[in-house]
C-alpha cells in the first residue's frame, strides 16, 4: 500500500514536471510575465537601456554566413554605446537564434516584440526567413532590418532593406556585361526564388538590350554534380555564365569548371552570391579571374573602410573577413541609431517617419534611405576575384543608386508584374 | 475509470486552462507544441503500436498545411493574385487553387488529400509486403519527391519562401488575441478527440491485431486476417492526424513552407515519439511538447550552445529512458504491481503452509 502511494506521488510529480515543460517552460516565466505586462505601455526603454534584437540563424546550415553579421550588428552597437549610447539610453541587445528555419524565425520574431519588447530588430539572410518575420512584424507594428541583397518585388511598411534589391545589382551587372563580354548569356542558379526571379528579370533585360540567352539551368540548393551543365555550357559557348547558385553548389560548379579546362579567358562567370567569406570557403586560386557583382568589397579604398576593417578583424580575428551583407549589417545599426536621434525617440512610427533621407558614411560609401521604398541609395562595384581571396574593382556605378524594388523607371520591366 | 485516469483529465483541463496562465506569445508558442502533438499521436500509432517506421509525416503535414494555407492567402489576396504569382509570371489563378477559395473544400481537402496519398502508398507498398526499412526508405523518397516538387513549381507554391503573410480567416483578423484564443482551444478540442479516439481503437479488438501485426505479422496472416488492411488504414489514420495539424499548424503560425515538410522535420517527428515512448498515445503528446518546449527554453536562454542541450537531452533518453518518458511511468507502475504480486505470493505461502498443518 505505501507503494501504491508513493508511485501516485511520483506520477502526480512527473505529471506537474511535464507540465511545467509543455507551456514551453513557461510556468517560470508567466511571473515574469506577469510582472512585465504591469509595466508594459512603457515598452523596454525602462531604465537607462534600450533593448533591439538580433535574429540571425546561429546553427544550422545558414549559420556559417549569419553568424558575421551578428558580430557586426554587435561591433556597431558597441561603437554606438561607447561614444554615449542613443538618447542617453545604452542598448541592449538581445540575441536569438534561428535556426536556419523558418518557422523559428517567426517565433523568435514574435518573442523578441511581444515578451522583450525591443524597439527594433536587425536579422534575417534567407528571404524565406524574411517572408516569415514580415507578418509578424507587420502584425505587431515592430521594426526589421534586413542587410542583405535579394531578389525585390516587396516593400514593406516595418522593414528596411539595406541589402541591394536588383536594380542595385543584378540589372546593372547584365548591362556591364553586355557592353563589355559579350551578348551570349547562360544562366545557372540554384532552384529557389532569387534565381528564379532574378533570372526572369534578366531575360526580360537580355531582350531588352539585345542580348541573347543560350541556356538557363536551376539545380537543387546542395547540388554537387556539375558535369552535364558544363558540358552543356561547352555546347552552346556561352560568353558569359550569370550565376545565382547558392552554398556549397559554388563549390563544386567552380571546380568541376576548372577542371573541365575552362578558363576565366574563355569564359566569364559573374555571381550575385559569392563574397569573400564565400571565396575563404572555395579558394581564391579556384575562383581567380571569375567576376561578381556587390555594393562593398573588403577592398573598397574608403577611409571608413579602412577604419572598419581593422576593427572587425582586431575583434573577432585576423583571419575574419568583411563582405558586403557583413558591411551592411553594420551601417544598418547606423542608420537606425541615426533615425532614432533624429526622431528623438525609439517609437516604431515616428523613427520611420524620421528615416526618409537619413545619410551615414558607411564603409562601402554614403549611404542613404529612401522613404518610399524603405530601401537604401547604394554605390554599385563590379569586381574580379584576385588569388589572395580579395576583389580588384573593375566598375563602379560613380554614384549610389536609387533602390527601385519594383523595377518601375525600366520600360522592359511592364511585363514582369503583369 | 474516472479515477483511474485522473492524470489524463488533469492534463487536458490544464490545457483547456492555458489561456487564462499563459501570455499571448506562450500561448500560440504552446498551440504550436500541441499541433506537433496531434502528429504525434499518428506516429504512435503505427510505429509503437503496428510497427511501422514512417519517415515521411513531414509530407501530409505539408500537404494537410498548404491545402489550409491556399485557402487563407487566397482571402488575403482580396480577389487578386497572390503575390508570388505576380512575379513568377502567371497571369491568372489556376484552376486547383480556384477550388480553394471555398472554406469547406479547403478544409476538408487537408484531410483528404493527406490521407489519399497515405492511402496510395500504404496500399501497393504494404500489398507488396514491403516493411520494415524497405518502407522507411520509401517514406523518405516520397518527401524528397514532394519538397523538390514545391521547390521547382514556385508559380503554384511559392517555392522556397512557402505561403505566409496571411491576414483573415473566415473574415476574422488572424493576428487578434481571441481569435488566437479559439484557434487554440480548437487544437486542444481536435487533440483530445484524436487521443480518445485512438485510445479507443488501441484497446478495441482491432488495436489488439495492430500489436500483433507490429509482433509478428505473419502469424496474423495466418490467423486469417489480412494485415494489409490493418496497416492501411492506420497509417491513412495517422496521415489524416498530421494533415489536420498541418492545417491548424498554418492558422496559428501563419506560414508553411516546403522546409516544413522535409526530411529532417519528418525525422524531428520521429524523435518526439521516441522521447515521449513510442508504445504510449499520451507519451507521444507529451514527448513532442517537451521536446518543443525544451528547444524554444533552451534556444531562447542559451542561443549560442542550445542546440548542446538539446542534443544532450536526447542522448539522456535513449541512454536511460529507452521506453521514452511514459517507459518511466510505467516501470513505476509495475514495481508497484511486482510488489503487490510478491506480497500475494508471500502471503499464500503462508496460507499453503497453514493449510498444510
Amino acid at each position: 500500500m505505501k507503494l501504491k502511494g508513493n508511485g501516485l506521488k511520483w506520477l502526480g510529480l512527473f505529471l506537474c514536471g511535464s507540465l511545467l515543460a509543455l507551456s514551453g517552460c513557461a510556468a517560470s516565466s508567466a511571473v515574469d510575465e506577469a510582472k512585465e505586462k504591469k509595466k508594459e505601455s512603457s515598452t523596454s526603454e525602462t531604465s537607462d537601456t534600450v533593448k533591439v534584437g538580433i535574429l540571425h540563424s546561429l546553427s544550422g546550415t545558414m549559420a556559417i554566413s549569419e553568424v558575421s553579421l551578428r558580430d557586426a550588428e554587435l561591433m556597431a552597437i558597441e561603437e554606438i554605446n561607447e561614444s554615449g549610447g542613443l538618447l542617453g539610453k545604452k542598448i541592449e541587445p538581445v540575441i536569438e537564434d534561428g535556426a536556419s528555419d523558418w518557422p523559428t524565425f517567426a517565433e523568435k520574431a514574435k518573442k523578441l516584440l511581444q515578451k522583450d519588447k525591443v524597439v527594433t530588430i536587425f536579422g534575417g539572410w534567407t528571404s524565406a526567413s524574411r517572408k516569415a518575420m514580415l507578418p509578424v512584424v507587420e502584425q505587431n507594428n515592430g521594426l526589421l532590418w534586413y542587410p542583405v541583397q535579394y531578389e525585390g518585388m516587396e516593400s514593406s511598411p516595418n522593414i528596411f532593406y539595406t541589402g541591394a534589391t536588383t536594380n542595385q545589382q543584378i540589372v546593372p551587372a547584365v548591362s556591364w556585361l553586355l557592353q563589355n563580354k559579350g551578348k551570349k548569356f547562360f544562366l545557372l542558379g540554384s532552384d529557389y526564388v532569387f534565381p528564379r526571379t532574378a533570372n526572369k528579370i534578366i531575360r526580360a533585360q537580355l531582350k531588352a538590350e539585345g542580348g541573347q540567352l543560350v541556356g538557363e539551368e536551376y539545380t537543387p540548393l546542395g547540388h554537387t554534380d556539375y558535369s552535364t551543365i558544363i558540358s552543356k555550357i561547352k555546347d552552346v559557348k556561352p560568353d558569359v555564365v550569370f550565376n545565382t547558385l547558392n552554398g556549397d553548389s559554388n563549390v563544386a560548379f567552380f571546380k568541376q569548371l576548372k577542371d573541365a579546362g575552362i578558363t576565366p579567358k574563355d569564359l566569364t562567370v559573374m555571381s550575385v552570391s559569392i563574397a569573400e567569406e564565400e571565396i575563404r570557403g572555395i579558394g581564391g586560386d579556384v575562383l581567380a579571374g571569375h567576376l561578381a557583382v556587390w555594393n562593398y568589397f573588403q577592398s573598397t579604398d574608403t577611409p571608413e573602410n579602412k577604419v572598419f576593417v581593422e576593427k572587425y578583424k582586431k575583434k573577432y580575428g585576423k583571419d575574419r573577413v568583411t563582405s558586403d551583407p557583413i558591411e551592411a549589417a553594420y551601417f544598418a545599426v547606423h542608420l537606425w541609431a541615426e533615425a532614432v536621434k533624429k526622431a528623438g525617440s525609439f517609437d516604431v512610427d515616428k523613427v520611420k517617419k524620421a528615416a526618409d533621407g537619413i545619410e551615414y558614411k558607411a564603409p562601402g560609401g554614403t549611404v542613404k534611405i529612401d522613404g518610399e521604398t524603405q530601401h537604401t541609395w547604394k554605390i554599385v562595384r563590379i569586381g574580379e576575384i584576385q588569388p589572395d581571396g580579395q576583389f580588384k574593382e573593375l566598375w563602379n556605378s560613380g554614384e549610389a543608386v536609387k533602390p527601385d524594388p519594383y523595377l518601375k523607371s525600366y520600360p522592359w520591366a511592364k511585363d514582369l508584374m503583369n | 475509470m474516472i479515477k483511474k485516469n485522473w492524470m489524463y483529465w488533469m492534463f487536458f483541463l490544464a490545457l483547456f486552462l492555458a489561456p487564462f496562465y499563459l501570455t499571448e506569445f506562450r500561448l500560440s508558442l504552446l498551440g504550436k507544441f500541441l499541433c506537433f502533438a496531434m502528429i504525434a499521436i499518428g506516429i504512435s500509432l503505427i510505429w509503437g503500436y503496428t510497427g511501422i517506421l514512417s519517415l515521411g509525416h513531414g509530407v501530409y503535414f505539408g500537404l494537410g498545411a498548404y491545402c489550409m494555407a491556399m485557402y487563407l492567402k487566397l482571402e488575403a489576396s482580396g480577389g487578386r493574385l497572390p503575390d508570388f504569382m505576380e512575379w513568377s509570371g502567371v497571369n491568372n489563378l489556376p484552376w486547383f487553387w480556384k477550388l480553394f477559395e471555398h472554406p469547406i473544400i479547403s478544409i476538408s481537402s487537408a484531410i483528404i488529400v493527406p490521407v489519399l496519398l497515405a492511402m496510395f502508398l500504404s496500399y501497393f507498398t504494404f500489398r507488396n509486403r514491403i516493411k520494415g526499412v524497405y518502407f522507411s526508405l520509401l517514406s523518405q523518397a516520397i518527401v524528397v519527391v514532394f519538397v523538390t516538387l514545391f521547390i521547382g513549381k514556385q508559380e503554384w507554391t511559392g517555392g522556397t519562401n512557402g505561403l505566409t503573410n496571411f491576414s483573415t480567416v473566415f473574415g476574422f483578423s488572424l493576428s487578434s488575441p481571441l481569435t488566437q484564443i479559439v484557434l487554440y482551444l480548437l487544437t486542444v478540442v481536435l487533440l483530445l478527440s484524436m487521443f480518445l479516439f485512438s485510445r479507443w481503437l488501441t484497446r478495441s479488438r482491432f488495436g489488439r491485431v495492430l500489436v500483433a501485426i507490429r509482433d509478428s505479422e505473419n502469424r496474423v496472416r495466418f490467423l486469417g486476417f489480412n494485415p494489409t488492411t490493418y496497416k492501411v488504414f492506420v497509417y491513412s489514420l495517422s496521415a489524416a492526424f498530421a494533415g489536420i495539424a498541418g492545417a491548424m499548424f498554418v492558422l496559428q503560425v501563419g506560414l508553411i513552407s516546403p522546409a516544413m515538410m522535409g526530411i529532417i522535420p519528418s525525422i524531428e517527428m520521429v524523435l518526439w515519439v521516441a522521447v515521449g515512448g513510442r508504445s504510449s498515445l499520451i507519451g507521444a503528446i507529451i514527448g513532442a511538447i517537451v521536446t518543443n518546449g525544451a528547444k524554444s527554453f533552451f534556444s531562447e536562454n542559451y542561443p549560442d550552445i542550445w542546440l548542446l542541450f538539446l542534443g544532450g537531452l536526447f542522448i539522456a533518453v535513449v541512454l536511460f529512458l529507452p521506453n521514452g518518458l511514459a517507459g518511466v511511468y510505467q516501470s513505476v507502475k509495475q514495481r508497484k504491481k511486482q510488489g503487490e504480486v510478491r506480497a500475494n505470493e508471500a502471503s499464500s505461502h503462508v496460507l499453503q503452509r497453514v493449510s498444510r498443518f
